[in-house]
């Protein structure tokens, strides 16, 4: 209970941090904490494998990619974002679209109080970290993921897929292979290759 | 692990204000960095959300269905990054508002 409301205080005022900071660095440092604070949520929810995804994918490889991209694109180029605040002109919209938000959270919570449901007295036993057959293991996560959810296991593996081929023709090369392979001789095509790099 | 006697309704509460934080982000920033990690805040709601629900009714699905939003958050996060880098090659600026070249 005590942890909730420490960690509950922890998320928010990263997230705040995360978004009010001006540089993206230090947006980078808060988001880290707000990662590894919602990871140790998702333990107290019994969650085990989600937390470990939390760890591995977002404080791992999520924020390093965004603070390669925060090196390489300020490295050279002088401050990173300058120009007029955008945020007391925004602050209005903001405030108004959170304020509606939390009205129909309000009205929503108070339409349908959040019973929890009858559920068999074997499935609400919580035991041993790992244990196959418990709510939350890992064990359990896995045989329910290649079994009864096969199909989004798939889709997953898609949208990798489709994030992988999307980013490398994005970011790549702008010159094709074979064409580059071809006139790779040419001076003058090599000039062009070399400017479209840049 | 013992049970947590934490109401879901706090845990969806909490996921609803990471939520507007990360809406306010969005609208407020002009640093498109910053707008991509106000996203990454928003999926993390959404996947408290999930936990929250998934622990309530003691259902695997709400897990297998955060793991998918992880995934696409990641994936999400690698193309608009490659998106801000294509955009800072061609035109050295690295502000949403200035980025309108495709505005009719």
């Amino acid at each position: 209970m005590i942890l909730f409301w420490i960690l509950a205080i922890a998320l928010i005022l990263s997230a705040v941090f995360t978004v009010t900071q001006k540089s993206p660095v230090y947006s980078v440092v808060g988001l880290l904490a707000n990662f590894v604070a919602l990871a140790i949520m998702y333990l107290t929810l019994n969650a085990e494998f989600v937390f470990v995804m939390q760890i591995v994918v977002y404080s791992g490889a999520v924020l390093v990619l965004f603070l390669f991209v925060i090196a390489m694109l300020s490295s050279g180029v002088g401050p990173f974002a300058e120009g007029p605040n955008r945020l007391p002109r925004a602050l209005g919209p903001a405030l108004g679209i959170v304020a509606v938000g939390c009205a129909l959270l309000v009205y929503t919570l108070a339409r349908s109080p959040l019973q929890a449901p009858q559920v068999p007295a074997a499935a609400t036993q919580l035991g041993q970290a790992g244990e196959a057959g418990v709510f939350g293991s890992v064990a359990d996560f896995g045989a329910a993921l290649f079994s009864a959810h096969l199909l989004p296991f798939e889709v997953t593996a898609l949208i990798l897929m489709v994030a992988v081929v999307g980013v490398v023709l994005l970011a790549g090369d702008a010159v094709p292979m074979r064409t580059r392979g071809r006139h790779a001789k040419h001076p003058a095509a090599r000039e062009s290759i070399v400017k479209v790099r840049r | 692990m013992t049970p947590m006697p934490v109401d879901v309704s706090n845990y969806v509460g909490l996921s609803a204000v990471i939520f507007f934080i990360g809406v306010a982000g969005v609208l407020a920033r002009r640093n498109p960095l910053i707008v991509l990690m106000s996203i990454e805040l928003m999926f993390n709601a959404a996947n408290l959300a999930l936990v929250a629900f998934a622990r309530l009714w003691q259902n695997n699905a709400g897990h297998i269905f955060a793991f998918l939003v992880i995934t696409v958050a990641a994936a999400e996060a690698a193309i608009g990054l490659a998106i801000v880098v294509a955009v800072f090659r061609r035109s050295k600026n690295v502000d949403v508002d200035e980025v309108a070249g495709l505005r009719g």
